[in-house]
């Protein structure tokens, strides 16, 4: 038989220590525990070490608080693994086996310890019109950005919540984005007391001023949502409310978002507590079970210097009895206060919850309606009867948007955490096989 | 390699040639084309890209025959053919 | 339920489900209880698929008789069953499971059951996907599929409809002499239906009803992937020995376009965690007769427990121990099918009417006997 063979032996890979996520926690963990001379893989979904915050264009420097940290972790010695999605995680007699794909092929760690680094998405809350190509994460706009994405001359609004909304309206502004307005949800008052708490954290509010600085002939307004968008085909315009008014703006692209919420489901799949919606773990990274740490947003949202702090913590002490020095333990003690006052005030206020209507969607992947869902006793009952949150995201998007709409809970989290070629979840063993596709162009149309 | 915006690579998206930067997304390359809509939905909507970090789903596009593939995760390959969802 | 019901049937099931509407239809005032919520248990974990099987000639009689039951209810049912009248083909891997497919084709035709064998090149027509140099199939055309949660809530609303009452979130304590209690609530009926499925035999003790696990693999959606049912022909021995653990090839197109790979089987109890070796052998399995599954994405997996009996056939008839109880359960992995049947069956049984197919086979009589033996 003709045609292309494909292999699917997994590759094995053997480490002291497995880093889940290179974003700034994954990557200060990877150089602080490679630097002690340990065996240390750091893989990531990316194309880039970096993660969501220090991402940048494959090929293209990083930015200037990123590229020291980059260089350093080729330095370091840990191995780097982009464009990686982990499977399964499963314990073993030394240790654990990660099941990962990597560019279609199955890819094996083992590794004494863990180190999860998973980071965190973006709070959706779904509204009529959200589907709408255009309508974008704030994050996600800052990601595409990043990957090359021209948003010269779009018309754009930012509308949603946290201080993320300022970084992603300096960039815009500087990539010649026509940015009309961003619109703060949270009331002003609210904002000013987190503007006044800043300064005692002066290189946060530098910052601030800094991006606002890039963005000054755009409006900022607080007090200020998003109610639906509008479009044919493609994002035309969007109303707004204060909560007394609306008025409409015509855009090309509205990115929205409220505020982050930590990736905990590998942390789940391998049993780690959970304790407000983040990773729980003790002053040395650790969670509770034996040799799996844990760093950075997916232990809670607080910003990347934290991060950094954690990762180094965990990388440092991971595999040993030492204590974690204490100049780390005193700055991550300062930055947490600092990160649990800015949660409180960009917290999504209750006119949100209304938001969505009967006929809005909320699971993207299934296209299922709010009203389809609103009536079941629990998430598992509405995921059997309406497909709810069983698309290839497995709930990422719509259940954190049900869950503070209806208060639902997410049930358990079962292997593969993240869709997988089915030779990826099959045999080590299995050996090679002829790939059918392309299959015939009509049905592969009919895929999209 | 090349810093990323200097040299330009061909890619294919539904049966067009055209350059791009090398180093670009698939799904970065799709928006700087204007093609909003990478995908339809179960029930027939457009979508497009949305989170851009591979945890939505909606980027899915065709890639070398191979459906359901993140655009937001792919980096653009010299002579990649790329298919996108046909709106009418 | 203002009045006293007639029949209260326990477990909202596909099989309870499927009791409760044709008592009500048969105008019985019907209470329906359920731990948790219809189609939540057993009948979501399951594939869905509408097949006539012959392990045995009851469970021939008892398929076929619910097979034609569904054909006839389908067009009354509401689009989110999800039917697809897809067939099944029993695909065989060499010259010995060809005699067999022979066989099994005569076997159906006794039944009055269409089916056709494929030759080699008409298998490779029909699903492309198939590996090459396999020996051929039955062709099943009146199989189906459908999505087992909703079918049990359509027929749920079909009994409520009908006069019925549905209480979820009822954990029944016991079954009486003609009478159930919820903690330290009495319901006294006539005839009480124990269709508890694989935790039947927590209320009703004695019946050998064993819990036996199965795993499901589903991928996105890849319409026109395959395009029947697709079994392989080992399956039934994997379904008929009891053995610790077994995997077969078990693919099946959904009407969403997504695939559905199964099957396993395992005893172990109540652990509904996802065994990871057991999903590898079942993917092998799935992979060594259709390897193009090895680039489809898999999105989820899953566990359920099928309702097991010794003699894999279900029990359905009364239960003598106790006045009033009705047996309705230990459907092993043909639940979803036989659920129309056995449905008609206790109803036709409680009301004194003649069942279209003999109910002897299934009377858990057949239990007793055998419990002294063994």
């Amino acid at each position: 038989m003709t045609g292309l063979r494909v292999d699917f032996y997994p590759e094995i890979v053997a480490a002291d220590v497995a880093v889940i996520g290179a974003g700034p926690g994954g990557i200060a963990a990877a150089v602080s525990a490679a630097e002690r001379g340990l065996r240390v893989v750091v893989m990531d979904r990316g194309l880039e070490p970096g993660g969501q915050i220090w991402r940048h264009k494959a090929g293209a420097a990083a930015t200037p608080e990123a590229q020291p940290w980059i260089t350093r972790l080729a330095a370091s010695g840990a191995r780097t693994i982009n464009g990686t999605s982990v499977v399964d995680v499963r314990p073993d007699a030394d240790g654990f086996e990660i099941i990962a794909e990597s560019a279609s092929r199955p890819l094996h760690i083992w590794a004494a310890d863990i180190i999860l680094a998973t980071g965190a998405r973006e709070l959706f809350i779904p509204f009529d019109g959200w589907t709408l190509p255009g309508v974008m994460g704030i994050g996600g706009t800052q990601a595409l950005i990043k990957s090359g994405a021209s948003f010269a001359g779009k018309r754009v609004v930012i509308a949603g919540s946290g201080p993320l909304m300022l970084p992603v309206a300096a960039s815009l502004a500087d990539a010649g984005a026509n940015l009309l307005l961003v619109a703060e949800q949270a009331r002003r008052a609210a904002v000013a007391q987190f503007a006044t708490g800043l300064w005692r954290t002066p290189s946060l509010l530098l910052q601030a001023a800094k991006y606002r600085v890039r963005f000054l002939t755009s409006s900022y307004t607080t007090g200020t949502w998003v109610t639906a968008a509008h479009g044919v085909d493609r994002l035309e315009s969007i109303t707004l409310t204060d909560g007394r008014r609306t008025w409409r703006h015509d855009v090309d692209v509205l990115c929205t978002g409220y505020g982050l919420i930590p990736n905990v489901e590998i942390a789940r799949l391998i049993g780690c507590e959970i304790r407000e919606g983040a990773i729980a773990v003790d002053n040395r990274q650790r969670t509770n079970v034996d040799h799996v740490l844990a760093v950075g947003e997916a232990t809670g949202i607080g910003g990347a210097p934290l991060s950094l702090i954690e990762g180094a913590i965990a990388g440092s002490t991971v595999g040993s009895v030492e204590a974690p020095s204490g100049h780390l333990l005193r700055r991550r003690a300062a930055l947490v206060g600092a990160a649990g006052r800015m949660l409180d005030v960009f917290a999504p206020r209750e006119e949100l919850r209304s938001l969505p209507h009967a006929d809005t969607i909320v699971c993207r992947c299934e296209d299922v309606s709010f009203g389809a869902v609103q009536g079941a006793a629990c998430a598992r009952q509405a995921k059997l009867y309406t497909r709810v949150g069983m698309g290839p995201c497995q709930g990422r998007t719509c259940m954190p948007a049900l869950d503070f709409l209806l208060a639902w809970q997410a049930d358990s989290v079962r292997p593969p955490v993240e869709p997988a070629l089915v030779s990826v979840l099959s045999s080590e063993v299995a050996g090679e096989a002829t790939p059918s596709f392309p299959l015939t162009s009509s049905v592969g149309e009919a895929y999209q | 390699m090349p810093r990323g915006g200097q040299s330009r690579i061909s890619i294919v998206i539904n049966g067009d040639r055209v350059e791009v930067p090398a180093g670009i997304t698939v799904a970065a390359a799709l928006f700087n084309l204007g093609i909003t809509a990478l995908r339809m939905s179960v029930s027939g909507e457009p979508r497009g890209p949305v989170c851009a970090m591979g945890v939505c789903f909606e980027c899915r596009v065709t890639i070398d025959s191979r459906p359901h593939q993140r655009a937001c995760l792919t980096a653009a390959v010299d002579g990649m053919h790329i298919q996108t969802a046909s709106t009418s | 339920m203002s009045q006293r019901p007639d029949a209260v049937v326990i477990g909202a099931g596909i099989v309870g489900a499927s009791c409760a509407e044709a008592l009500a239809r048969a105008g019985r005032r019907v209470l329906i209880l359920d731990s948790s919520f219809a189609g939540g248990g057993t009948t979501a974990a399951g594939m869905g698929h509408l097949v006539a099987m012959d392990d045995s000639p009851a469970q021939l009689a008892l398929t076929a008789y619910s097979g034609k039951l569904w054909t006839e209810l389908v067009p009354d049912l509401p689009g989110n069953i999800e039917y697809e009248p897809c067939g099944t083909l029993w695909v065989a891997e060499d010259e010995e499971q060809l005699v067999a497919v022979r066989e099994k084709q005569r076997t159906y035709a006794e039944f009055g059951i269409e089916a056709e064998t494929l030759s080699p090149t008409q298998l490779a027509e029909a699903e492309p996907h198939l590996r090459p140099g396999l020996s051929g199939a039955l062709r099943v055309p009146g199989d189906g599929v459908i999505y087992p949660p909703n079918a049990a809530l359509a027929l749920v609303q079909r009994a409520i409809a009908n006069g019925a009452q549905l209480r979820e979130g009822t954990r029944v304590d016991a079954i009486g002499p003609r009478e159930v209690l919820v903690g330290r609530e009495r319901i006294s009926c006539d005839c009480v239906i124990n269709a508890c499925g694989a935790e039947a035999a927590q209320l009703t003790t004695g019946l050998p009803i064993v819990p036996r696990k199965g795993h499901l693999v589903i991928t996105d959606r890849y319409p026109g992937f395959c395009h029947h049912q697709l079994v392989e022909l080992g399956y039934l021995t994997s379904a008929h020995t009891m053995n610790a653990e077994s995997v077969a090839f078990n693919v099946q197109p959904r009407a969403t376009g997504q695939l559905l790979i199964g099957s396993s089987r395992e005893l172990v109890g109540w652990d509904g965690t996802v065994n990871r070796a057991i999903v590898r052998r079942m993917l092998d399995r799935a992979l060594d007769f259709m390897p193009g599954l090895a680039l489809t994405s898999a999105i989820r997996t899953w566990t359920g427990f099928r309702p097991a009996t010794p003699d894999k056939l279900p029990l359905i008839g009364a239960w003598e121990d106790t006045p009033g109880l009705w047996i309705a359960a230990g459907h092993e992995g043909l639940g979803i099918t036989t659920s129309l049947g056995t449905g008609q069956l206790i109803a036709d049984l409680i009301v004194g009417a003649t069942p279209a197919i003999d109910p002897a086979p299934f009377a858990p009589a057949r239990v007793h006997a055998t419990a002294g033996v063994s």
